[in-house]
Formats: structure tokens, C-alpha cells, sequence
């Protein structure tokens, strides 16, 4: 018996020893497989881990102001209150939409719309009831609070344009992004934020990418549901570079309201010497602060058919014929080739005869003898015509050119238009025919082919003025870490004396007893300027029409003549150069000359070039021309997965 | 052999027994138990409300209770076996007219100030009718079939019942551990092989008779990823949380994956994946090490008992326990489909508190009484 017991003993022993070995095997198993959780698929496992835990929220940055000269705010954020209602914070979501509809009007379909909102989304989730609440609304919601369980007052941001018309045109507009937006921009992904607006027009579409800034982020700990349990991280984004225009806020107000004397009309002031834009305005305009808050239907249609189109930027997108404002570039082609000088004379009977061809001179008695100042000064256009073919179109053109016409600026203005200055070879490459010589003829005082726009011709008369220097126009103080009112423009090579000729005759445009602005001088002593008049046809005048009589006051408005004039002031040192179209406004002497000479007035009473042009790295911004810092895109894994 | 009547050769007196207590052994649950206090601490966000506090007085209650059935004479028990078992059969029997519904199983029984969870003590009761059965037998009866048909039975009828319940994993565990009594008894290692053969044989039969929810629960173990949302959600997410924790862990208290929730049942079958989230591989690795230091503890306690009745209980109900562990520490590691069994001692709960330190409490006794004689039946 007892040495079965033993027996026994031993083959348990044994037998515990095996079942022994098998639960150590499993222990190790489970080590084992604990450590290639942990150790093998540890980092894994850690990324799945944050994605449950961390919901990663974009804040939108803010974008950065765009001021004038002077540091005046042009384009602002404003401060816009919403109120935001909490589901799960409400006894009855229905009831408490009711309660603060007795306070602030709510419409129908905003109450149906937040309904079918709130069931969608979890109850934690704040819904947007009502955006744009003026000062009043919130104070009667805030003091209400207490009775409104589940509202909450938020503040967001919304573009704001204090000076609205004035500098429409210039600052243009944001709105939200569309889908051509979003592909283009796929780096940056505050893009896809709701409600983001990005820049749509002028300097807010051109310097998007500064204005932008780059967006922060929250990162929210969140259990299973969603719930956000509390922050962990924040980083604030940084705010849009500030922009710095070349503009001075009031004079470029002061234009537009000037402007609004006339139906339609654009004009440009700028530095002869700087290149420095100080006013550039097309009337009419718009209020772009409509656009931000939301334009009605109605409004917009009105803007999109106005015949005088004030949603385009006609100082740098219309396109004339400049008509005799053109005679200084022929003028001083004539004198570069040697075909006239000084001393050189023509008689004016009023009409000019080339072939079997008349060409008129706009007096129809003629200017009897003249010389190149007192053709410039009397817009004597026979004595444009006889020595024109002396010299041919390609010459002219070439001087149009190296006088600023026929380019574009690029100077982050996107509607720019470039003109048109026709050649020899031009005419051949598109529209297929040998040039004429009474096409050269008629090229000689701006009419034609040739187009300019407004600022092309204020660009051109400070070419004419400052001594022959390529200056350019700017709009944005900064190119890079390049002061624009620094740079120093390059010499065109063409002659003082004939620079000087020029200049002679048109002071005497505004200064002899037979200049053609005389009346619109500049009743200052000390700020007198000099300048050019011009009448652009619209509508060719036939010889019927010529011997009727017809006057351009009895066509139609769209028909009638654009009056133009450049001018620059003082005459004796000129800073500032104008460029004036008044559209369908008919004679240049009387509808452009007085716009031109209150704005040079207003100019020089102002006198912007005597302060330098604020910096805009005075507030941390450095290099506005640097794109924002690129940030890793924003995953998601579902909290779930 | 005529003799029926129980001989003891020896008394003890209270103070002799005491000093035989495994007290090294008690010191190692109250360690793996602290283990457990500390963990639905951490789960309760730092409280010792709703978890903590009440785990640790049931604790006390079963640290009571271990030490009560621990004194007892081994003999008691030994006589005592087949009633516990026919007293847990009926218990069983009762659940199932009466019990009352619980986590989608009827597995209950309210007792007013405890819920009864009768197939925890048929687990220890099964264990210790095994070991009376056996305690006798000779070589020769163990290779009997007609002597081992009776202890099979002992097994199979509170199986059925459990599997009613219905609970696979309750029922797979007492087959395991029956099945663990009968090796260590010194059945034929043939039995076992052919044992295994027809169970792998039964498994598409079987397959007909699970639930829907079971039939999920394997399907999802086996292919975790095919429905991450639903019944998959569990095992990914521990896994998540185990993983997460790395060598170091997260830091007590500072485990994201159960504080926030995405962690399931994470005071009770997933404590151990919310421990090893918060102390990392180092904490995972030590309580598994502790764990086995208690089977070997139990198997040391076995192998010294110089009666056949006090070695099989001791070893069958250590190996029990393991059983339990492994099972529990396999699920939350996505090892084995999700059975729902707690881990002893650590997961909060109170049924299976009690039924640990009572099964270890006749570990104890079974060594306090080791050098006893027991009669043959």
C-alpha cells in the first residue's frame, strides 16, 4: 500500500512537473507577446493612441492689415459677434431658439435649418444661429444670458474696408474660397476652414499669401464620444504680414470724390521721380464692405450691368486712344530722329493733305505758322502730321515705348491691361496688311491703333519730366527687402534739350495766352503746373457729319469723345505727375483739365512725397514678400478607429 | 479496509496551524491584490469611489475567509467534498429557473446583499469532488474506463448546466480544469490525446450550438480588423492600450486610452490591459511574474502534501487559478477571442474575489494538514 502511495507520488510529481512546465510556457507566451505589443509595435500603437485622444482644431489666422503711406488702415478686421447656441446646454432647443427670437429677429428657415443641424450633430456640438450682430443685439443677448441657457456670444473676424469706394478698386475684396481656389492653394490647409474668405480682387488677391498668415491650432484631448475634455496644446498661428501701400488714404479720397463730378472717369497721381503711387482711382466704384457681409442679388446685378462698370479698375484696365496727349511722344521722336528742332516750322490751313488723303487739324481755321512748342501748346496737329512720315511709325512706336506705353507694370495689380502701340511689324502679325503711311499720320496725335491706359500716361508724362528717367509705378513699399521710393531708376538716353523742348511747350500749354488748358490753371502761386490736353474719338466723324456740323454734345453718351489730360506740378520742379480720362466726357480742355488741376492742387497741398513712406517691418513683420511657412497637413484618423 | 471510520493520527493546536499558514503566499495575493487596488483607482480617475474602496473590503472579507477555511481541518473538507458539490450543483440548477438576467446571461443569484455567481464555486466544488473521487484510486482504477466514467461525470453535468446559461467560457474553463485534475490523478496520457482529437473533430458540430453573439466573438478574434466599430472595437482598442504603453507605461493615472474612455470594461475583464497601459511592459511583466510565482507556490504546496487528496486539490485548484489568468491576459492581448473572464484578484468583482482567496484558502489547509492521514473510501 504504501509503496503504491509512493508510486502514486512520484508519476503526480512527474505529471505537476509537466502541467508546470506548460503554465511557465504560456507565462512567456504572454511575456513574449506583451513585450511585441509593446516594444515591437510600441510606436504604433502610441500614434493610434494620440489619434483616439487628440482632435486637432485649425484657428483661422488673422489677416494682416493693408495701410496707406501713412499708416492709415485701409482694409481692417472688425470684430463679428455670432451667437451660438448649444443643444445639450437647452431644455428644449426649439423653446430657447423662440426665447431669443423675442429678442433678436430670427428667420424662418434659419430656426428650420439650426433644427435639422442639431439633430445631425452631436448635442455638445455649438451651432451658429446668427452672424453680423450689431452692438446692439449683443448687449440685449448678453444681458439676457443668464434667462438663455445654451447661448453663448462668440467673436470671429470680418474684413473691413473703412474708406469703401475710395480705394475699392485698389484693396479689391475677399470672399469664400472656391473649388479652383482650393486646388491651387492645396499646401495651406487653412483653406478648408468654414467661413474662410480669401482675397478675390486687388492687393487682398495679389498679396494673398503674405495677408494670410499661417494658421495655429488647438489640440483638444477628447474622450470616445468626442467630447472635448480639455486643451492640451495651442498655438496661435501668426497673424497676416501687414501691407504697406504706396497710396495716401485722403488724396486718394479726395480723387474719387472728385471724380464723382463726372460719370465716369479714372485717374492716377504718382511720384515723377519715386515712381511712388499716391492716388489711383476709377469712379464709379463700389463698396467692397458688401461683399464681405453679403451683397444682395439685386445690387449685384446693378454693378455687373452698369454701363460705366465700377466694378473694373479703369485707371489701370481701361484702355483709350490718348489722342493728342500723344503728341509729346511724337514730338520727341521727332526731335531724337532730327527731323524737326527748335527752330523748325510748318503752316497750319487747318487740314493736312498726304496723297489724295486730308487729314484736319482739330481748329478747322488753322494755327498759321508753328513751331514745336506752339504745336504742343495749341495742339496744333498738322505740324504732327507733315513731319510724322518723315521719321515713319516704327521710330514713334519706339519712343511710345521707352516713354512707358505698351507694357504692362506688374506691380501686384491683377486686372492691369497693357495697351497697344501698333508697329510695322504689329500690323503684318495681326491683321495681315502692309503698313500705310496716313496710318502714321493719324498714330502722330493718339488716334488709331494706340491705346493707353491712365496710368500708362502718368507714367509717360513723369518719364517726359523727371529728366528722362524708366521710372515705374509701385504700389506696394516693399519689392523683397527692396525700399521701392529708393530705388534709382535707369537713364532712358534721351537728349536734355529735347526732354526740356517738351517740357516747354507743355507749360505753355497752360501757360501762353494760346495754351489750350490755360483756363485750368493752378490759382497758386508756387504750385502752377504744366500739362497736357487730349480728346480721344470714340466714334469715327464722317464727312457728313463734318459738314452738318454735328457737335459731339449732341451724340449719344456712350458715343461722345473720352476727355483726357496729363499734367505735372509745380512746372518749374515737377513732383507729381496726373493722368486724367474722363470717359465719354468730350473735350479734354474742359472736362479733364479742371479734374486734373484740383487733383495736382490737392496733391501738392498734401504733399505725400515729403514723408517717407512708413515701413512695414516697424511691427515684427519682416520680408513681405516671403511666403508663409509651410505647415505639416492636418490628419485625422477617426477617433474610433 | 473494514474500518470506515476517519483515524487521526495527529491534532494541532490553533497556535501550531497558524505557524503552518502559507504566509508568504498570503502576502503574495495581498500584492497582486494591492495591484488590482491600485489599478480601479487609476480607473475611477483617482478615487477610491465607486472601485477601490469596495475591492479592498471584499478583499478583507476574503482574506477572512481564506484564513478561516485555511485552519480548517483538510480532513473536514475531504469529507465535505461531495456535499459542497451537490449543494453547488443545486445552487446552478436554481440559477437557471430563477436566475435573473445580467450582462445578456442568466448567471446570477441575488441574494439580497450579495449577487451569487454559482459557477464560480462550482468551479472550486468540481476541483474537490475530483480529488475525494480520486484520492483513492489505484493505478489500475485510473486506467479503468468504468472507474474514470463517474468523474467524467462529475465534470459534464455542472458543464451542461453552465452552458444553459448559457456560458462557453465558464464551461470551457471547468472542462480545462477537469480535465487538468485527471491528468494529474495519472490517467492514461492516451485519454488525453484522444480527448483532444474528438474535441477538434466536435468543433463544427459545436459551431451549430453556439449563440450569435459567441459565433461574433470568434469570428471577430479571428479577424479583428473586419469590423473595428463593433464587436472588434474591444481587442483593438486594448490592444491600442497595451501598446501604447510601452516599456515604461504612460504613468499612473495618466492612461489616455482608459481615462478617455476608449478602453471598455476597464475595471473589471480589461484591468490589466489599463495596469500595463499605465506602468508599461516593466508592470505588465511583474504582475504576470507574481502570477507565477503563486503557481508555483501552489505546485510546491502540492508536491510536499503527503496524501493524494491534498496534492490534487492544491495543485488542481492553483491550476485553476492560472487558468483564469491565462485566459483573462490572452483576451486582452487579442490572443484568444473575448470570453468575458475576469483577472483573479485584480479585476473588481466580488463573487470571484471570494471564490480566489476561498480556493486558496483550501490550498493552505491542504499544507497546513499536509503530513495528515485520510481515510480510503
Amino acid at each position: 500500500m504504501i509503496e503504491k502511495d509512493n508510486e502514486r507520488a512520484k508519476q503526480f510529481t512527474r505529471r505537476a512537473f509537466v502541467m508546470g512546465a506548460l503554465q511557465g510556457g504560456i507565462l512567456c507566451v504572454l511575456g513574449g507577446r506583451l513585450a511585441w505589443l509593446q516594444i515591437a509595435q510600441g510606436t504604433r500603437y502610441k500614434t493610434l493612441a494620440e489619434n483616439n485622444r487628440i482632435n486637432i482644431k485649425m484657428l483661422a489666422p488673422s489677416r494682416g492689415e493693408i495701410v496707406d503711406r501713412f499708416g492709415v488702415p485701409l482694409a481692417v478686421n472688425q470684430q463679428n459677434f455670432r451667437v451660438l447656441i448649444t443643444p445639450e446646454q437647452t431644455d428644449d432647443l426649439k423653446k430657447a431658439l423662440k426665447k431669443l427670437h423675442q429678442i433678436v429677429e430670427l428667420e424662418e428657415d434659419t430656426v428650420t435649418k439650426i433644427l435639422k443641424q442639431a439633430e445631425k450633430s452631436a448635442a455638445f456640438v455649438p451651432l451658429e444661429v446668427k452672424d453680423n450682430l450689431n452692438w446692439d443685439q449683443v448687449a440685449k443677448i448678453e444681458v439676457n444670458l443668464p434667462d438663455l441657457p445654451g447661448l453663448s456670444i462668440d467673436v470671429g473676424e470680418l474684413r473691413s474696408y473703412p474708406f469703401a469706394d475710395s480705394t475699392a478698386h485698389i484693396i479689391g475684396y475677399v470672399g469664400a474660397v472656391n473649388k479652383k481656389e482650393l486646388a491651387d492653394n492645396k499646401e495651406d490647409p487653412v483653406l478648408k476652414l468654414p467661413g474662410y474668405k480669401i482675397g478675390k480682387t486687388g492687393i487682398e488677391k495679389a498679396l494673398d499669401g503674405d495677408l494670410r498668415g499661417s494658421a495655429g491650432n488647438v489640440e483638444m484631448e477628447v474622450n470616445v464620444l468626442g467630447r472635448e475634455v480639455r486643451e492640451l496644446k495651442r498655438d496661435d498661428g501668426s497673424v497676416g504680414n501687414r501691407v504697406v501701400l504706396s497710396i495716401d488714404a485722403e488724396l486718394q479720397r479726395y480723387t474719387q470724390e472728385r471724380l464723382a463730378q463726372t460719370r465716369s472717369a479714372s485717374a492716377v497721381i504718382m511720384d515723377v521721380h519715386t515712381g511712388a503711387v499716391y492716388a489711383l482711382s476709377s469712379h464709379p466704384g463700389f463698396d467692397p464692405n458688401l461683399f464681405t457681409r453679403g451683397i444682395s442679388e439685386e445690387r449685384w446685378q446693378e454693378l455687373l450691368y452698369d454701363p460705366a462698370f465700377p466694378l473694373n479698375n479703369k485707371a489701370i484696365a481701361g484702355q483709350y486712344p490718348p489722342g493728342s496727349t500723344f503728341k509729346m511722344v511724337t514730338a520727341l521722336a521727332l526731335l531724337e530722329a532730327g527731323a524737326v528742332n527748335s527752330r523748325t516750322t510748318a503752316f497750319c490751313p487747318g487740314h493736312y493733305e498726304l496723297g489724295r488723303d486730308r487729314f484736319h487739324c482739330w481748329k478747322r481755321s488753322g494755327h498759321g505758322w508753328v513751331n514745336i512748342i506752339s504745336a504742343l501748346a495749341e495742339s496744333c496737329d498738322t505740324f504732327f502730321y507733315k513731319y510724322s512720315t518723315d521719321i515713319g511709325i516704327d521710330k514713334i512706336a519706339d519712343m511710345a515705348r521707352r516713354l512707358g506705353l505698351d507694357q504692362k507694370y506688374d506691380f501686384f495689380l491683377p486686372e492691369e491691361r497693357p495697351g497697344l502701340m501698333p508697329d510695322k511689324g504689329w500690323k503684318e502679325r495681326y491683321i495681315g496688311q502692309k503698313w500705310q503711311p496716313g496710318e502714321t499720320v493719324v498714330a502722330s496725335i493718339g488716334q488709331g491703333y494706340i491705346q493707353a491706359t491712365p496710368l500708362q500716361l502718368a507714367v509717360m508724362t513723369s518719364r517726359l519730366v523727371n529728366g528722362g528717367r524708366a521710372v515705374k509705378p509701385w504700389i506696394v513699399g516693399m519689392d523683397g527687402k527692396h525700399a521701392m521710393d529708393k530705388h534709382n531708376w535707369e537713364d532712358l538716353g534721351i537728349a536734355k534739350e529735347h526732354l526740356d523742348l517738351v517740357k516747354r511747350g507743355m507749360n505753355a500749354v497752360m501757360l501762353s495766352k494760346n495754351g489750350t488748358a490755360r483756363a485750368s490753371q493752378i490759382p497758386v502761386e508756387g504750385m502752377e503746373m504744366g500739362g497736357k490736353t487730349g480728346t480721344a474719338q470714340v466714334k469715327r466723324i464722317t464727312k457728313a457729319e463734318r459738314r452738318a456740323g454735328v457737335k459731339n454734345e449732341d451724340l449719344e453718351w456712350r458715343l461722345r469723345h473720352h476727355a483726357l489730360f496729363v499734367g505735372y506740378a509745380p512746372y518749374t520742379n515737377p513732383r507729381y505727375a496726373c493722368a486724367v480720362v474722363v470717359e465719354h466726357g468730350g473735350g479734354g480742355s474742359a472736362a479733364a483739365a479742371p479734374v486734373a488741376r484740383d487733383l495736382l492742387q490737392m496733391a501738392q497741398t498734401r504733399d505725400p512725397a515729403s514723408t517717407q513712406i512708413v515701413s512695414s517691418a516697424d511691427e515684427g513683420f519682416d520680408i513681405l514678400r516671403q511666403p508663409p511657412p509651410k505647415k505639416p497637413s492636418f490628419f485625422k484618423v477617426n477617433s474610433n478607429g | 479496509m473494514a474500518d470506515h471510520s476517519v483515524r487521526l493520527k495527529e491534532e494541532y493546536s490553533f497556535l501550531e496551524r497558524v505557524f503552518q499558514i502559507n504566509w508568504g503566499l498570503i502576502l503574495l495575493l495581498c500584492v497582486v491584490a494591492s495591484v488590482g487596488f491600485a489599478a480601479l483607482y487609476s480607473a475611477a480617475n483617482g478615487s477610491f469611489d465607486p472601485w477601490a474602496s469596495r475591492q479592498m473590503m471584499r478583499f478583507g472579507i476574503g482574506l477572512a475567509a481564506l484564513l478561516i477555511v485555511a485552519l480548517i481541518d483538510a480532513r473536514w473538507w475531504y469529507r465535505l467534498s461531495y456535499p459542497i458539490y451537490i449543494v453547488g450543483f443545486i445552487l446552478l440548477i436554481i440559477v437557471e429557473v430563477m436566475g435573473h438576467v445580467g450582462m445578456g446571461a442568466q448567471r446570477w443569484i441575488n441574494l439580497g446583499f450579495i449577487q451569487l455567481q454559482p459557477s464560480e464555486f462550482m468551479k472550486i466544488a468540481v476541483v474537490m469532488a475530483l480529488a475525494k473521487y480520486f484520492h483513492a484510486a489505484t493505478p489500475e482504477e485510473m486506467r479503468s474506463f468504468r472507474f474514470l466514467l463517474p468523474a467524467a461525470l462529475l465534470i459534464l453535468a455542472p458543464v451542461g448546466l453552465v452552458l444553459l446559461q448559457p456560458d462557453l467560457g465558464t464551461s470551457l474553463m471547468i472542462i480545462m480544469a477537469g480535465a487538468a485534475m485527471f491528468f494529474i490523478a495519472g490517467a492514461p496520457v492516451w485519454l488525453f490525446i484522444g480527448g483532444f482529437v474528438a474535441a477538434a473533430a466536435s468543433v463544427p458540430v459545436a459551431w451549430q450550438f453556439l449563440h450569435e453573439y459567441q459565433k461574433k466573438r470568434v469570428m471577430t478574434f479571428l479577424d479583428p480588423e473586419s469590423d473595428p466599430l463593433g464587436a472588434g472595437y474591444h481587442i483593438t482598442q486594448s490592444k491600442i492600450a497595451l501598446g501604447s504603453g510601452g516599456i515604461e507605461g504612460k504613468g499612473f493615472m495618466k492612461g489616455t486610452q482608459s481615462h478617455l474612455n476608449f478602453l471598455p470594461e476597464k475595471q473589471t475583464d480589461f484591468i490589466f490591459t489599463l495596469w500595463a497601459e499605465e506602468f508599461g511592459l516593466t508592470g505588465g511583466v511583474f504582475l504576470l511574474a507574481l502570477m507565477g510565482i503563486i503557481f508555483a507556490y501552489g505546485a510546491w504546496i502540492a508536491i510536499r502534501c503527503r496524501h493524494a487528496y491534498g496534492r490534487l486539490l492544491a495543485f488542481g485548484l492553483t491550476f485553476n487559478f492560472s487558468l483564469y489568468v491565462f485566459i483573462n491576459v490572452a483576451m486582452v492581448m487579442g490572443l484568444i477571442p473575448v470570453v468575458g473572464a475576469p483577472l483573479p484578484l485584480v479585476s473588481y468583482g466580488g463573487t470571484s474575489m471570494l471564490a480566489v482567496m476561498v480556493a486558496f484558502g483550501l490550498v493552505i489547509s491542504c499544507n497546513v494538514y499536509r503530513d495528515s492521514k485520510l481515510p480510503r473510501m
